[in-house]
This record gives C-alpha cells, sequence and structure tokens, in this order.
C-alpha cells in the first residue's frame, strides 16, 4: 500500500512550520509517523503537504521545572519511557510508554504525536489527563496552555488551532499519590480493548482519585461518578462498579460496547487497588 | 521527486525519490536489498524491520525522505567479512527459522534489542519481540537463540 501523491517539506524550526502550517487546510504535521503513516496507506488521510517536525531535536527533552515535569513534544515514546525524571517523579507516564505498540513503534512514535492524534484508543492521552496535565501549543500568537480536560474533543480530534503546533506536555510530580495504568489487549502488541489510568491520593488507602478511561468513547474519560463516590467514602468496589455509568462505548472487532463496559469496571477496581497500595510512599517504578 | 542521501550498509546512496515511497520499497525496489520482506503492509509483523541509526523501525511505516542523513541496515549488511553475525549464528544453531520469512525482520529487531541492554531475561525477550510475527517456530528456538546471545538463560 503507498500513500496518494504529497509534497513534503522539513521543518527547521517551530516557527519554519507553523508558518508551512499556513497553507491550508491539506497541510499536515508528520512527527513520527506511526499514527498518520498508516492513515496514509489506507487513503483514510490524503494531506497535500506533508511537514516533517520528526527532526526538531530541540523539542525532544524531559526537564524538571520546580514541581512539574515538562516533555517535549517530539519525545519519542522510547525515552519516556527510559527518561530517569519520568521514573522518579511520574513514573505513570514512563511506565505506559513502555507498553504503547512494540520496541519498533517505540523507536518512531512521539509523545505530541499520541495526544495530537486524538485517538480514543491511544494509551497516554489518559494518562494526561488522570494527571491534570498541561498541552502547550504554539501558533502564529505565541504559546497557550490547554488542560487536558479540554484538549481532546472527539474521535482524532482535538482543541489543536490548524496552525498550532504542539510544543511540550507538562505534568505534575506524583510525590506520595499512588498511580497505575491497568491495559486490557488481546494480544501483546495491540491496542487496548479498555485501559483505565489512574492517580490515588491516601496513604494505603483512598481519600481522593482522578480516573481515566481509554476507548470507552469518542475520547479518553474522566470516570467522574467512580471520583465522586471515592471523595464520598466509598470503598473499592462500590467506587469501580460506576465506571462505565454514563459512557457509551464502541462496539467492534475486539468487544463489544457490554463487554467493554464490564471491562472498565474490573479495571477500575484493579487500577485503584494497584494505585492505592503503592500510595502513601514516594511512588517509583515502571 | 526528491533528491535524499543516506547510507545503507555502510554505502552511501544519493536518490531521486518521490515523497510517498515508503523506506521498504526504496531498499527494494530501488537499491535490490530485497532481505528485507513485506508481510503485513500495515505495521503489525515486523517483517520489514531494518536498524535506521541502530534501531529497530518497521520500514513499511517510514517514508524513504525520512531516512535522509541516517545509517540504514538491512540483513545483508549484518554478517562481516564473510562471518555470520551471532545473532544470525544463533538463530542457525538454535533451529530459529522455517520458512525464513520473518527471519530477517526477526534478527535486526533481536540485534536491536540486544544493543540497547534490554535483553536481560525470557520475559523481556519476549516482550521486546512482539513486533515481530512468527507463523511457523512457536518462538521458542527464536527465544533460546536471542537469549543465547545476550548471555541470559
Ligand atoms: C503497530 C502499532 C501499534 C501501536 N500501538 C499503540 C498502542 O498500543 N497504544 C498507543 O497509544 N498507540 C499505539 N500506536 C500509535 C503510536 O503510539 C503512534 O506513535 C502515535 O499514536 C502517533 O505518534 P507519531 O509521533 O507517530 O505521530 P504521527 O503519526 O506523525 O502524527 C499523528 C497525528 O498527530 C499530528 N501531530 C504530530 N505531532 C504533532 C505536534 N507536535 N503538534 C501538532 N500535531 C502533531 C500529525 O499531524 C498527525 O495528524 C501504535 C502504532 C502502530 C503502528
Ligand atoms: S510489513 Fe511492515 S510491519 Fe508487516
Ligand atoms: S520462520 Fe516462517 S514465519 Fe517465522
Amino acid at each position: 500500500m503507498i500513500p496518494a501523491g504529497f509534497d513534503y517539506e522539513v521543518a527547521e524550526s517551530v516557527e519554519h512550520a507553523i508558518e508551512l502550517l499556513g497553507n491550508g487546510e491539506d497541510t499536515k504535521l508528520l512527527a513520527g509517523g506511526h499514527s498518520l503513516l498508516p492513515a496514509m496507506k489506507l487513503r483514510l488521510a490524503r494531506p497535500a503537504l506533508l511537514v516533517d517536525v520528526g527532526r526538531l531535536n530541540d523539542l525532544a527533552y524531559v526537564k524538571e521545572e520546580g514541581e512539574t515535569i515538562a516533555i517535549g513534544a517530539l519525545t519519542r515514546h522510547k525515552d519516556v519511557a527510559s527518561s530517569p525524571e519520568l521514573r522518579e517523579h511520574c513514573a505513570i507516564v514512563s511506565y505506559t510508554a513502555g507498553h504503547v505498540g512494540d520496541p519498533q513503534v517505540r523507536h518512531r512514535g512521539t509523545i505530541g504525536g499520541s495526544l495530537a492524534h486524538g485517538d480514543p484508543a491511544s494509551d497516554l492521552p489518559s494518562v494526561i489527563l488522570a494527571l491534570h496535565g498541561e498541552l502547550v501549543a504554539r501558533g502564529p500568537g505565541g504559546d497557550r496552555a490547554i488542560p487536558a480536560g479540554e484538549f481532546f474533543t472527539g474521535v482524532w480530534q482535538t482543541a489543536l488551532a490548524p496552525h498550532e503546533v504542539l510544543v511540550e506536555i507538562r505534568v505534575p510530580k506524583l510525590g506520595a499519590a499512588g498511580w497505575s495504568y491497568t491495559k486490557m489487549a488481546r494480544r501483546a502488541q495491540d491496542w487496548a480493548t479498555v485501559a483505565v489510568a489512574a492517580v490515588v491520593h491516601g496513604n494505603g488507602s483512598v481519600e481522593r482519585a482522578a480516573v481515566a478511561l481509554t476507548n470507552m468513547g469518542a475520547t479518553t474519560l474522566r470516570a467522574t461518578a467512580v471520583e465522586k463516590a471515592l471523595v464520598g467514602g466509598a470503598s473499592i468496589d462500590d467506587a469501580a462498579a460506576l465506571a462505565a455509568d454514563g459512557t457509551e462505548p464502541p462496539t467492534d472487532h475486539m468487544a463489544s460496547s457490554d463487554f467493554r463496559k464490564h471491562l472498565a469496571r474490573v479495571l477500575t477496581r484493579r487500577a485503584l487497588e494497584e494505585a492505592s497500595r503503592r500510595s502513601g510512599r514516594r511512588a517509583r517504578g515502571g | 521527486m526528491r533528491r535524499v542521501a543516506f547510507t545503507a550498509n555502510g554505502t552511501r546512496h544519493d536518490l531521486e525519490i518521490e515523497p510517498r515511497e515508503l523506506l521498504v520499497y526504496v531498499l527494494r525496489d530501488r537499491l535490490g536489498l530485497t532481505g528485507t520482506n513485506v508481510g503485513c503492509d500495515t505495521s503489525s509483523c515486523g517483517a520489514c524491520t531494518v536498524l535506521v541509526n541502530g534501531e529497530s523501525v518497521k520500514s513499511c511505516t517510514m517514508l524513504g525522505v525520512q531516512a535522509a542523513g541516517m545509517e540504514v541496515k538491512t540483513i545483508e549488511g549484518l554478517a562481516h567479512n564473510g562471518e555470520l553475525h551471532p545473532v544470525q549464528q544463533a538463530f542457525h544453531e538454535h533451529h530459529a527459522l522455517q520458512c525464513g520469512y520473518c527471519t530477517p525482520g526477526m534478527v535486526l529487531a533481536a540485534v536491536s534489542l540486544i544493543d540497547s541492554g534490554a535483553a536481560t531475561d525470557e520475559a523481556a525477550i519476549r516482550h521486546g519481540l512482539e513486533g515481530n510475527l512468527c507463523r511457523c517456530t512457536g518462538y521458542h528456538n527464536i527465544v533460546k537463540a536471542v537469549a543465547d546471545v545476550a548471555g541470559v538463560s
């Protein structure tokens, strides 16, 4: 399978990429290409111009900034997975990046591409949502920070404007909060049938939690009923039973909608159990 | 068309290619390096795996123009002075192939895995080869071969 023809430009800088994006609606950024190229080979995407940002090495970094970890949008999954800063302070991100696809995918795919693609089956959107992360977009008018809760707007849709480049992802240090990313996939390298990201505050128990669901709707979703129940003092079992409330997950070749709802409840319980075991001490690992 | 220069198995190439040409077809059709197989053509099977700057990459999911300035290694470039690479030798000794279709990609994925230091035990080797499918061997002998070279049991 060969993509339809297109023009190709290498961006020399973010500013250059923004300028090239001004060429019109049919222009697309190319980062790792591991979502875009498969879609182009299937002719689901037919951009007229590809702007290659994959060589902007100054956007490939992980930095500690006070209580925040800043991740450059062009950081490859394998470098996110092995980052000492993330493994120490926000291991849910490094752990999850290490479980995206397979090694070949992680050698090319970037965290920015994963988020900007807006696929509800992707793993990292739920993690950034459960962390209350921020996404920094740069456009002709400068930078703006978009809260994760406002970034994902639909299947393959995000709050990024056509002329904006995602440049940085900002996540808080977890401190004593516990975490889990619990993913159910049918085969080793597969996308999640359903997955749950949980960040738990408490001391071996759950006082407060943020829970986000992968592949349970058009975007990653907060399991707000679960979060409310936990603040109200519900047990993990009782709270997790509410995980599918208000969701309308898709039916596809991997699972029916009902099975996905069942998985959401089971995986939320497991994620909360794992996260609460890790809370109250400095969360490490991944 | 665009001019692209990159190295394949140590030889520098300077080519005129269309941006939409996938790296695997640049290697196979333009350079005659047909050791790199196309299996699924949908980024799943790993048969087309090559090394780009030393790291395993599915060459059906990379454009030729993205390889500009990079070093590509295919199965043809792995043996050195007529001697098989240790991973090739181990595949031979452990009978880690049957039809051989997955083998070039499997060997290069294994080289990348071992070089990255991630082949630390059997479970890590199995996890590290999850991007490569083999329809014949059942994987046991492949894992044994890789473990042998990585020095783990
Ligand atoms: C076999 C296979 C298995 C996979 N398994 C998983 C999995 O288990 N879990 C998972 O989450 N993902 C999985 N993926 C997807 C993988 O994580 C991709 O790397 C990721 O979704 C896209 O990142 P990319 O850098 O390759 O982006 P690209 O494909 O280059 O781009 C994707 C989209 O984002 C836009 N974009 C990219 N960068 C920016 C930016 N900086 N600013 C604005 N827009 C931008 C592009 O224009 C494009 O529309 C898999 C992919 C493959 C091929
Ligand atoms: S042919 Fe490239 S992954 Fe199957
Ligand atoms: S040896 Fe036949 S596919 Fe692996």
